[in-house]
């Protein structure tokens, strides 16, 4: 319960459903939800006044395979080519973005936690369950990364 | 005011965010190939002080600020939910090159994208707890 991702199980909770999931005092996690709201104007503040990259100084050796994969602009925190603003007519746009959403949010509440949950906590506690998850997310990413990720930018 | 300092957490954390670009999908395929130590290096950063704060904690029974003693439960091992749904995770992850925390900070940051990932995110959730019963943890 001290990571990020329980967050995103208070605010369906807020909504009524059927689902047990769902049923239980979500005044519990207001403080998770104050934490996110933080993290979301934290970043704003800091972006808008301490952050000048241009280009984030990824390896070379990066560029060159993103180049491969016919990527070409490097610029700002996340590609234009895939995630402008001008992109929604692509059907990519929405397989990174809702699609990709779907995967995180699904996933995170059935593993149990996210990076800052398992990955963060669960590390520092030396939990088994943390260890197993996060060897999951790495093993999911990588895989996706080498083999399915070339489909995806066609 | 008893949630002023949950905020305070968060606007650090949300700064660290965007000043360490763990929100970047670059840094995100970097270290997916192995390329880079620079996330691996926050990872490690965190994981280091996160545990020598958890250690601390137990072997002096730290207090909270209010003075409760603060007990720190071990989420249960259910394997087959950390691998199915840890595999699903990192499959978004490398999408839209965010994990949760950062989906909140790109919100913050006003690119548009994030809207789609965030709403994506909850339907994700929210389909897991209605599927929850049917699958295998």
């Amino acid at each position: 319960m001290l990571g990020a991702s329980s967050s995103l199980k208070h605010l369906c909770a807020l909504v009524p459903s059927k689902a047990e999931y769902f049923q239980y005092d979500v005044r519990k996690g207001y403080w998770n939800l104050t934490f996110v709201f933080g993290v979301c104007i934290g970043a704003a503040l800091c972006y808008r006044y301490f952050y000048e990259t241009e280009q984030v100084m990824i390896a070379a050796s990066t560029m060159a395979d993103l180049q491969l994969l016919g990527l070409s602009d490097f610029r700002g925190l996340m590609p234009e080519e895939i995630f402008g603003q001008n992109q929604y007519q692509q059907p990519r746009f929405w397989s990174f973005t809702l699609l990709g959403g779907l995967f995180l949010g699904f996933g995170v509440r059935y593993a149990g936690g996210c990076t800052s949950g398992h990955g963060f906590m669960g590390l520092s506690q030396m939990s088994k369950a943390s260890f197993l998850a996060v060897m999951a997310f790495f093993a999911g990413g990588m895989f996706f990364t080498f083999f399915l990720l070339p489909y995806f930018l066609i | 005011m008893k949630y002023l300092k949950f905020m305070l957490i968060g606007l650090y954390f949300g700064a660290l965010i965007v000043k360490s670009e763990a929100l970047s999908w670059f840094r995100i395929q970097e270290m997916f190939r192995l390329q880079s130590f620079h996330m691996f290096g926050i990872f490690g950063s965190a994981v280091l002080v996160g545990g020598v704060t958890v250690m601390l904690t137990k072997r002096y029974h730290l207090p909270t600020i209010s003075g409760e003693t603060i007990l720190i439960e071990k989420k249960p091992l259910q394997p087959t939910a950390h691998i199915i749904g840890g595999v699903l995770f990192g499959f978004g992850w490398v999408l839209t090159g965010l994990c949760i925390a950062p989906i909140f900070a790109l919100l913050g940051v006003g690119a548009v994208a994030a809207i789609p990932i965030f709403f994506g995110a909850l339907l994700g959730v929210y389909l897991y707890g209605h599927l929850q019963h049917k699958l295998p943890h």
